[in-house]
């Protein structure tokens, strides 16, 4: 199949693609959410971006929260952003860094003023963001400005038969086309640690993943109370046949096909190394990857599944593929791309991947993914350790 | 092509995964080898469901199950051919 050179995207002012024109009513912390909701709720073409976090938050845990909240607002797919706190301080500094992008974007403090005159002024900017947004149009941009992140849930021995190695073989063909790649799931890799870690290109990405690794495999052995039976596999990988997290890990790997990665990414961290596939850290938690993905600034995500799960994310519209035929046939409202066809050998690898091409440039180009219809919109903030 | 009971990812695996909706005891299954395309039959001695493994050879105590070619883990309680490869008989040496 000959891969097409564009899809149609909405431009941004800094350079970027959007596949998707949303404006984004972003809550600093959990406090703001109930503002946050009733912007929303107003006005129709705006969304609220729900979380628990954002107080008395330090150091890492909360430099990665700023990280997450400027990314998730810097992201191509956001149009246009409202940030509401309740103290002026931090709103700022997530408005500015937001603001580089030269997108619109205006800042909201609730201390002192009281929710229901905040909602009413937040009000008057959303509708003006909301309507601007809708007038602009979508045009051709290179299939080089698709940023693509894959995270794998609900993973069975499916996965890494076919729906896993359906993803490699699309980013075989796409990562010559320019197009930004990313995996994660730091925990996930545990088992395939010293096979995935040859895949840096680099002697510095080789190690600097192999110090990512050890570090989050140190925490868990920390933290771990028992075997981690029904954590790593899950209730659900167990029933679909998977034994134990080194099956699972080999699995989970398949999604890079023969790619190797130029660098190894903080959790919600940009990448700056030009095109390519990307590492990053991150837990292997669905929600909490992908949120975390979106805002490295991913404007498209693929998603494989064997039991299935059901995700999907506010930012980034997330493709689902399975090879599982009951999965296919019992959950299908959730797949967008069934490839258990590979099971039965009526379909080979390179026809998945090339079925998977097709369906991800028809969402870039503005397709609702089966998450998207049915309203799933995670968005799942990664903490670091307890607040002070 | 069609009749593909078992996939085995690599020739020097020592466990297929069952590719239909499941195999039942004393069954006649074709294994398909996707590393190089080679084709072998085993017979079964469980009922074993979708996407499970089954043994392709005896496996002892302490011997380590391969899939993709890789250590996935070690056997606890051994196996027989044609058995049911899980968390009953198999553990990470992970954790």
């Amino acid at each position: 199949m000959e891969i097409p050179k564009t899809f149609l995207g909405y431009k941004r002012e800094d350079g970027r693609t959007g596949t998707r024109n949303h404006v984004i009513i972003l809550p600093v912390d959990d406090i703001s959410n109930a503002c946050a909701e009733a912007v929303a709720n107003n006005i129709k073409g705006t969304i609220a971006l729900p979380h628990s976090y954002g107080r008395l938050q330090f150091g890492a845990d909360l430099e990665l929260h700023f990280r997450t909240m400027i990314g998730t607002g810097k992201n191509p797919n956001v149009a246009a952003v409202i940030v509401i706190g309740i103290e002026p301080k931090w709103t700022k500094r997530i408005v500015d860094a937001i603001a580089t992008t030269g997108k619109p974007v205006e800042g909201f403090s609730i201390e002192g003023v009281g929710d229901i005159d905040t909602i009413a002024r937040v009000s008057k900017k959303a509708q003006e963001f909301s309507i601007w947004a809708s007038e602009k149009q979508r045009e051709e941009r290179p299939i080089s400005d698709l940023w693509i992140s894959v995270k794998c849930g609900e993973s069975d021995t499916t996965s890494g038969l076919a729906s896993n190695p359906t993803v490699g073989n699309l980013m075989d063909k796409l990562e010559p086309m320019g197009v930004h790649l990313c995996f994660g799931e730091t925990s996930e890799l545990t088992g395939a640690e010293t096979v995935c870690e040859k895949r840096g290109k680099t002697p510095e990405a080789q190690e600097k993943f192999r110090k990512t690794w050890s570090s989050y495999n140190d925490f868990i052995l920390k933290e771990a109370t028992d075997d981690l039976s029904e954590s790593q596999p899950t209730a659900g990988n167990i029933a679909g046949g998977l034994t134990t997290i080194e099956e699972k890990a080999f699995g989970n790997f398949q999604k890079i096909g023969g790619c190797k990665f130029i660098d190894v990414l903080e959790p919600a961290e940009e990448p700056t190394k030009g095109p390519g596939l990307y590492f990053m850290d991150t837990s292997s938690a669905a929600a909490e990857c992908v949120t975390l993905q979106a805002a490295g600034g991913f404007n498209l995500h693929l998603f494989p599944t064997g039991q299935g799960n059901i995700i999907g994310n506010p930012i980034e519209p997330v493709v689902k593929l399975t090879a599982n035929p009951l999965t296919a046939r019992t959950m299908s409202e959730h797949i967008d791309v069934d490839v258990s066809k590979i099971l039965s050998r009526e379909m080979n690898l390179d026809e998945a991947g090339d079925e998977l091409i097709k369906a991800t440039i028809r969402v870039a180009n503005g397709r609702l993914t089966c998450a998207e219809a049915l309203g799933h919109r995670e968005f799942v903030m990664t903490k670091l350790y307890r607040s002070a | 092509m069609a009749g593909t009971d078992i996939i085995i990812h690599d020739e020097k695996d020592n466990v297929g995964v069952v590719v239909i909706e499941k195999i039942t005891p004393k069954q006649d299954c074709d294994c398909w080898i996707m590393e190089n395309d080679k084709s072998v039959k085993i017979q079964s001695m469980d009922e074993i469901p979708l996407g499970h493994k089954i043994a392709m050879t005896d496996l002892n105590e302490g011997d380590t199950i391969l899939k993709y070619g890789h250590d996935i883990g070690k056997v606890v309680k051994s196996i027989k051919k044609g058995e049911h490869v899980h968390v009953h008989n198999v553990k990470t040496k992970k954790w």
